[in-house]
């Protein structure tokens, strides 16, 4: 069987678990990419902008790809001037687009994010959406030129699962694009869930960072992650949404 | 005695005060119809267009939280979704024996929207000359202490002090005098500090939507307004003099300030004043109501208790204990469950270690609340000129105290979690 891998800007991944670092103690971010076998983690340009001597930068591994995001961004100017401050960090050049214009919800502002999208991916960066799971607003960003769609599954840090479950199955269906999906995802069950369905990775942040354990959460996550894929790629058994199938055929008076 | 005391004892004479001063004082203490109309906004006050107050006063006044009950309590624990209902419920007397389920809830709520992390931050008093007289307050008018106002050399120097610790959010505060810290002076210390602090936030008077905007301009991003007590009548009888009488300028300030552009937007009243429930109900709906308007804007609450000041030490929170206290911070943050939440020096260094772990967001470490003492404090150094403190801090942790004792509980201290754009 070939490698199963998934490309984004050109570079190629094999773990399809991208690890958020938020939200928990540094000296574990290490051990969590570790049991994770993450190779992306996503951290916030608003966190690294610091002048602290205990950076975040010095506790991620060096062959992570870092994912810098612009969680504090308002509307696709400041997303902009945010990405552009991560590639001056020496973040790289690959950005999460995040605009928020609810504090409460912290839902994704769909139309500033293809705004966002179209002119950062102009200036060459590999630039990944999170989005509300909106087939419209995906086939936007794929025009504009996204290297992935995030759609979330609830809202953030609820661990609600997939309660967006219907809309992100369009997505993963209709867009040619990989579907990240971000955001809300609880339990490694969940994750599982999300890869049965066809999604091509799952990040996950506050699942991790709030669990009594971080890196055994982080191991059991993976797991998930491997037992979803394996589940979607063997093809999974028919699975009826109601009632049985009748074991005479209705169609079994048809003759010629 | 604080036990059983039914109110504080504000009142304190000057003996350095002419005898023309004293006669107006006593007038404005024991004569209210001496005192200007505090619903009417003074000259040159912008007044914008809002029905904010009137819902979150609206809700205050009919709040009669001695008529829920153990059910109301129970219900409000398990809905999923903090009804204002609810939240009255939880604040109410009722909800007394429910103390710890609403820390394991307030706790799951926190946890969600912050994860394991707590903010530090430090406040920088930069002048406390007042042209108020609010009578619970270390800076009146009429109190006796030593007054200083910073120039840009000194505020400069006590910033490197502060940078120097390893500080990156600060707190710019001032007494409130527009003649003695006029909002120029206090947007070139927003300058200076942008230059040391990754994120700069103001508690000054209260100013004009342009006016923040300039602010804001100069690199604040943040202004917190304590409205002290939203009860105006009482509001009345504790600041006698100056423009923070002017109570509906002071409720409409941080509108003001997210008109003006202003990332985020601090609330708290000063718990002890009066009815500290009705007081909480107030701050929360203020945030509720403001942020189904402005969802864009930051909000964040705190939770002060009164302390004493200098030339009264007998000023204390009354009925708000440090159980009292604790229910209304999980109150909070079950009901509003994605503000930020501050608990200052005011409180002691165990209830802040135990209220992080819960309910609240940010602290404050390497704290004073006089002015110009940052080296004396932090190093050690003799101070000769420094001003007098605004209240007695109870909680003095350095920050590389606060930082360790943060780790130690198991929390990551974020020292930025901020970007100016």
């Amino acid at each position: 069987m070939s490698k199963d891998t998934f490309t984004l800007g050109g570079k190629e991944f094999s773990s399809r678990f991208i690890l958020g670092s938020g939200k928990y103690s540094l000296n574990l971010i290490k051990a969590a990419v570790e049991n994770a076998g993450a190779e992306i983690i996503t951290l916030a340009v608003r966190r690294t902008n610091t002048k602290q001597n205990e950076s975040i930068l010095d506790y991620i591994p060096e062959n992570v790809t870092l994912l810098p995001n612009t969680s504090g961004a308002r509307d696709a100017n400041e997303a902009v001037r945010i990405a552009r401050m991560a590639r001056e960090l020496g973040c790289g050049n690959f950005i999460k687009i995040e605009i928020m214009r609810d504090s409460k919800y912290l839902l994704p502002d769909n139309a500033e994010t293809v705004r966002a999208t179209e002119i950062l991916a102009k200036e060459g960066f590999v630039v990944l959406p999170y989005m509300f799971p909106d087939l419209y607003a995906a086939r936007a960003l794929v025009n504009a030129g996204a290297a992935a769609v995030m759609p979330l599954a609830s809202p953030i840090g609820s661990n609600k699962g997939l309660a967006a479950r219907d809309f992100i199955q369009i997505l993963i269906d209709e867009i040619d694009l990989p579907v990240i999906v971000d955001a809300g995802i609880g339990r490694p069950s969940q994750a599982c869930e999300a890869m049965e369905m066809g999604a091509t990775a799952i990040m996950a942040n506050t699942a991790i960072a709030t669990a009594g354990d971080i890196p055994a959460m982080a191991g059991a996550f993976k797991q998930a992650i491997e037992a979803g894929r394996a589940a979607y790629l063997s093809g999974l058994g028919r699975v009826l949404e109601r009632g049985a199938s009748a074991s005479d055929p209705l169609t079994g008076f048809l003759r010629d | 005695m604080a036990e059983n005391q039914l109110e504080n004892q504000f009142f304190v004479d000057s003996d350095k005060l002419s005898e023309k001063a004293l006669a107006k004082k006593h007038r404005l203490e024991q004569d209210p119809s001496s005192r200007t109309n505090h619903m009417e906004y003074m000259e040159g006050m912008e007044r914008i267009r809002s029905d904010i107050m009137e819902r979150v006063l609206g809700q205050m006044e009919s709040y009669d939280y001695g008529s829920y009950t153990d059910a109301d309590v129970r219900r409000a624990l398990v809905h999923e979704t903090c009804s204002v209902e609810d939240f009255k419920a939880l604040l109410s007397p009722a909800a007394a024996p429910y103390l710890e389920e609403m820390a394991e809830k307030a706790k799951i709520e926190t946890s969600k929207h912050f994860g394991n992390t707590v903010y530090l931050f430090t406040p920088l008093y930069i002048a406390n000359y007042c042209e108020n007289y609010c009578v619970y307050c270390g800076f009146n008018c009429y109190n006796d202490i030593v007054r200083k106002k910073l120039n840009s050399g000194e505020i400069e120097h006590e910033m490197k002090v502060i940078a120097d610790s390893g500080i990156e959010e600060i707190l710019i505060l001032t007494g409130e005098s527009r003649g003695m810290s006029s909002v120029e002076y206090i947007g070139e210390a927003c300058r200076l500090a942008a230059n040391y602090f990754r994120n700069v936030g103001l508690e000054i008077y209260p100013v004009n939507t342009d006016e923040y905007r300039y602010l804001h301009e100069c690199g604040a991003d943040y202004v917190t307004v304590f409205q002290e007590t939203y009860n105006s009548d009482k509001s009345e009888t504790l600041h006698l003099m100056g423009h923070k009488r002017v109570f509906p300028y002071r409720f409409e300030a941080q509108e003001r300030a997210i008109l003006g552009g202003m990332r985020g937007v601090g609330f708290s009243a000063l718990l002890g004043l009066s009815d500290f429930r009705k007081d909480a109900l107030a701050s929360a709906l203020h945030v509720y109501y403001l942020q189904r308007k402005y969802p864009h804007a930051e909000y964040s609450l705190s939770c002060p208790r009164l302390r004493p000041i200098i030339n009264n030490d007998k000023i204390n929170p009354l009925d708000v204990h440090e159980r009292e206290l604790c229910q209304v911070l999980c109150a909070y943050r079950i009901f509003l469950p994605f503000v930020g939440i501050t608990v200052s020096s005011r409180e002691s260094e165990s209830f802040r270690n135990g209220i992080v772990k819960l309910a609240a967001t940010k602290i404050s470490a390497g704290v004073s609340t006089g002015i110009g003492d940052h080296e004396s404090k932090y190093e050690g150094k003799e101070s000769t000129d420094a001003g007098d403190e605004q209240f007695e801090i109870s909680d003095g942790r350095s920050f590389g105290q606060m930082y360790a004792d943060m780790s130690g509980e198991g929390l990551q201290p974020v020292l930025n979690d901020y970007v100016y754009v």
